[in-house]
């Protein structure tokens, strides 16, 4: 091939191929609904990495089917190719390109990671590391609600190992317990227990996840978050939904026969709403309470 | 070490009148010390494994095709799925490739008449028979359901006597897999030819080098966690009850600690024969030869560093999801070095469009695809949402399906003239290959959409709004199923009444090449001396590998 021929074609190729990615990559719909704050971080490092793998999959198997072609053996050609063994500036080229494509990557995730809360796990502040004055105090108490009362459903007494947490204080606290199969959600504060998760809308939401027989995975593909219910450890999920509606909460993590039929749903609300949700169930499930009468007064 | 002195003597220690020429059919089902008849032995009962954890996921997207558990009871499902996977792994990939192209083709391709300890790696071969029984068994009493990870509690409290005979299964194929890995490393050390070089080693001993050393690392410690879980279900220990005190986060890291290394198992040999097939039918010496070795050794210890990316929505604290994935995206790198060495191959060649090419050629397109999806499933906060999804499942079947089932098939296209003396049907294999690419597409490529959308795996019943997907992915699963008839009619009709191969039907140059097709019991009337590389295609006066058996 001649040199300008050569270059133009690679330029061709490259401008197509450069294209084709970018389009991909906004493009895919691969993804439902983005229903959190999480989502769109998740989405939008997941979708440059959909472009260059895009980018990367169209360069190498056009140029294996390129070379498949050109370099096809011709009728009554038995010899040998050319005897090339190596060449040391192409290999480190494409040792380089994708060490420095992955450490971009690398560092990209890192900080998605930390923008979703994934250094802070431990509960309205109870990280190990930062507060460890606080941890002490509840590590003893966690013991103590680990033996005495399996429904730990004071929020100061369960501290998280493991999953996304945060320092402040969250708006909601919900605990969610995981059992073959169902999930079963708790208001500790407004002593309210429901079958799905009612949550308003733009405010922070911790969830307190245990597992009281075998591991689950509490799974909501709109929020793009999941952590495993794990026995014996307790785990924590902090997001913030952005879009009011309902959608499937999920178990991803291999629970027992019925499995695939434990589904729920997490229904997002405005504030209204959901007050008046929390009030009428907190009335339902403890009429003699005079405080929830209070509060569905103050409305 | 007595043995390890073979080769030694490069003549046959007694005169061929001894030794009968070749094998009777009986011989297949004996305890033979011969490495190419326990290859074969590996090859063919793996291959019975694979049809037998093919018809389970036939089974499984059956039900699948629609949403409700209707076709099968969905205990059932969850014991087809765990022992489709664990039948996948231990009974077909890894035997095939370890233990079959393995045992086939080291002694033959470094010039040794045997390994190092052939009754140990008969030994080895032996164990896998009781091993894929007790699996196949598992379903008399009930069949173990926790999938092929079997995380506790749930492995703890469904069918105890199926998951016990599940954890016995798997030790024994690991203990079989440690022993066949010390032969290797052995055998490569000490039985070279003594003119070979280490640097004129086939690539295909390279790879087994690494999967050796590789498995040799980890797969003790998969025997300490499932002992320990046997022992939790029989013995009442408590190791992974969490009410008695143990740790279910500890299993799983004694469990990814292998499992995640023998994605490395399945895939260093297929690599090593990719780095084998492509040379010979593109007439070309493989391009950085030094580079794939090398790659291969790097992929051996970064993939012990990468466990932690299975477990990033479990028990993991935030600096280990971090330091998991930076190490995981790392092994992108080396595996990115092979993809590009063997097209690089390609350029300046003659390449023939034999079956053995094609399904190469199928692999490397495939397993681009598998590569980059786990690049995503590799950064933790991608994998929080996809982990347990069908897109994971679709990953692990373009990189263990494309990536390895392929070059498995390469591998029997092009070594199946050596090892039987008869040559496989060419238009056969190609409409075989056509079947198998499409066939692998429509399951699997529509399985990433499913993931993403929010569908979880394992599961025998789904949400309605995925059965369109589902549906093409059974589809494409009865396509591959049917995709086995003509590789079947091909080897049983090519084996007994195929045309005859020659010596060396490829023209290539390294060992194995050398001798009679299927090789003389002690491989060679008399030790072949290295005259050239394995790859110096287009070097001239460098042509094939002489036949110096009949030159005797």
């Amino acid at each position: 091939m001649k040199q300008l021929p050569a270059s133009i074609w690679t330029l061709t190729v490259g401008i197509v191929v450069t294209l084709i990615a970018f389009w991909a990559g906004g493009h895919n719909g691969l993804f439902p609904e983005q229903a959190s704050a999480q989502a769109p971080l998740v989405d939008n490092f997941f979708n440059l990495m959909f472009m260059i793998a895009v980018a990367l999959f169209l360069l190498v198997a056009g140029t294996i089917i390129f070379f498949m072609i050109q370099f096809r053996q011709r009728p009554g050609d038995e010899g040998d190719g050319v005897p090339l063994e190596g060449d040391f500036a192409l290999e480190a080229y494409w040792t380089l390109i994708p060490a420095v494509i992955v450490i971009v990557l690398g560092i990209y995730s890192v900080e998605v990671f930390t923008e979703m809360g994934g250094f802070a796990p431990g509960g309205g502040g109870g990280n190990h590391l930062f507060m460890s004055h606080h941890s002490h105090h509840k590590m003893k108490t966690q013991l103590v609600s680990d033996t005495d009362a399996p429904d730990a459903s004071m929020t100061e007494e369960f501290n998280a190992e493991y999953g996304f947490g945060g320092t402040d204080q969250a708006d909601v606290t919900v605990t969610v317990t995981g059992m073959q199969y169902a999930w079963i959600f708790n208001y500790p504060e407004q002593n309210v227990t429901a079958g799905e998760l009612h949550i308003p809308v733009d405010k922070t939401v911790q969830l307190n996840i245990k597992a009281a027989d075998v591991i689950h995975s509490f799974w909501v593909p709109q929020f793009r978050l999941k952590q495993d219910a794990i026995p014996g450890h307790n785990t924590e999920l902090r997001f913030t939904a952005t879009k009011v509606g309902d959608y499937p909460v999920v178990c991803a993590e291999l629970c027992g026969g019925y499995h695939g039929a434990m589904r729920t749903r997490v229904y997002v609300h405005t504030q209204t709403e959901y007050d008046q949700w929390l009030a009428e169930n907190q009335f339902a499930q403890n009429p003699d309470l005079s405080g929830a009468v209070a509060v569905h007064a103050e409305e | 070490m007595a043995q390890a002195q073979l080769p030694v003597s490069s003549e046959l220690p007694q005169a061929s009148g001894h030794h009968p020429t070749a094998w009777k059919w009986y011989d297949y089902f004996t305890f033979n010390v011969d490495h190419k008849l326990i290859g074969i032995q590996y090859l063919v009962f793996s291959f019975v494994f694979y049809l037998v954890g093919g018809l389970m996921a036939v089974v499984m997207r059956t039900e699948l095709y629609t949403p409700d558990a209707d076709v099968i009871d969905p205990n059932l499902y969850n014991a087809l799925l765990t022992n489709h996977g664990t039948i996948m792994i231990f009974g077909w990939i890894v035997p095939a490739a370890i233990g079959g192209f393995g045992n086939f083709l080291v002694p033959l391709m470094i010039g040794a008449r045997d390994m190092a300890f052939p009754r140990l790696n008969a030994l080895a071969f032996w164990m896998l028979p009781p091993a894929g029984l007790l699996l196949v068994g598992s379903f008399f009493f009930g069949g173990a359901q926790a999938g092929w990870t079997s995380y506790p509690p749930l492995s703890l409290i469904t069918a105890n006597t199926a998951q016990s005979m599940w954890c016995l299964s798997i030790i024994l194929a690991g203990t079989s897999s440690i022993l066949g890995s010390v032969n290797f490393v052995v055998t490569m050390v000490k039985m070279r030819v003594p003119s070979m070089a280490w640097d004129q080693m086939p690539l295909f001993c390279w790879a087994m080098m690494a999967t050796s050393v590789l498995a040799l690392l980890s797969t003790p410690v998969l025997a300490i966690g499932l002992t320990l879980l046997f022992f939790d279900i029989n013995f009442g220990t408590s190791f992974f009850k969490p009410d008695a005190g143990g740790n279910v986060i500890i299993y799983q890291h004694l469990f990814w600690f292998y499992s995640h290394p023998a994605v490395y198992l399945m895939i260093l040999p297929i690599f090593g024969i990719m780095s084998e097939v492509i040379p010979v039918h593109a007439r070309k010496p493989i391009f950085g030869y030094k580079a794939i070795v090398g790659s291969s050794m790097v992929i051996c210890l970064i993939g012990l560093f990468v466990w932690v990316h299975h477990m990033f929505t479990s028990g993991t604290p935030p600096w280990m999801r971090m330091f998991f994935t930076v190490s995981t995206l790392i092994v992108a790198v080396p595996t990115g070095v092979k993809i590009f060495s063997w097209t690089a191959t390609l350029w300046g060649g003659k390449i023939r469009y034999t079956s053995a090419m094609l399904f190469a050629i199928g692999l490397l397109i495939m397993f681009v695809v598998g590569g980059l999806s786990g690049v995503t499933l590799g950064t933790a906060p991608v994998d929080i949402h996809m982990h347990d999804t069908y897109y994971v499942v679709a990953h692990f079947h373009y990189v263990l399906f494309g990536g390895s089932v392929f070059g498995l098939y390469a591998g029997i296209y092009h070594w199946f003239p050596k090892m039987t003396g008869k040559m496989l049907n060419e238009p056969l294999g190609k409409v075989h290959f056509l079947l198998t690419l499409i066939g692998a597409n429509i399951t699997f490529l529509p399985m990433h959409v499913l993931g993403t959308q929010g569908m979880p795996r394992r599961v025998a019943m789904y949400d309605p709004q995925f059965t369109h997907i589902n549906q093409i992915c059974t589809i494409g699963a009865f396509v591959l199923a049917f995709s086995v008839i003509p590789f079947l009619v091909n080897v049983v009709w090519s084996w007994g009444w195929g045309e005859k191969a020659s010596g060396n039907p490829w023209r290539a140059l390294t060992l194995e090449w050398t001798t009679a097709s299927p090789p003389i019991i002690e491989n060679w009337h008399r030790l072949p001396v290295l005259t050239q590389g394995p790859y110096d295609y287009g070097f001239n006066g460098h042509e094939e590998a002489e036949i110096t058996s009949s030159h005797f």
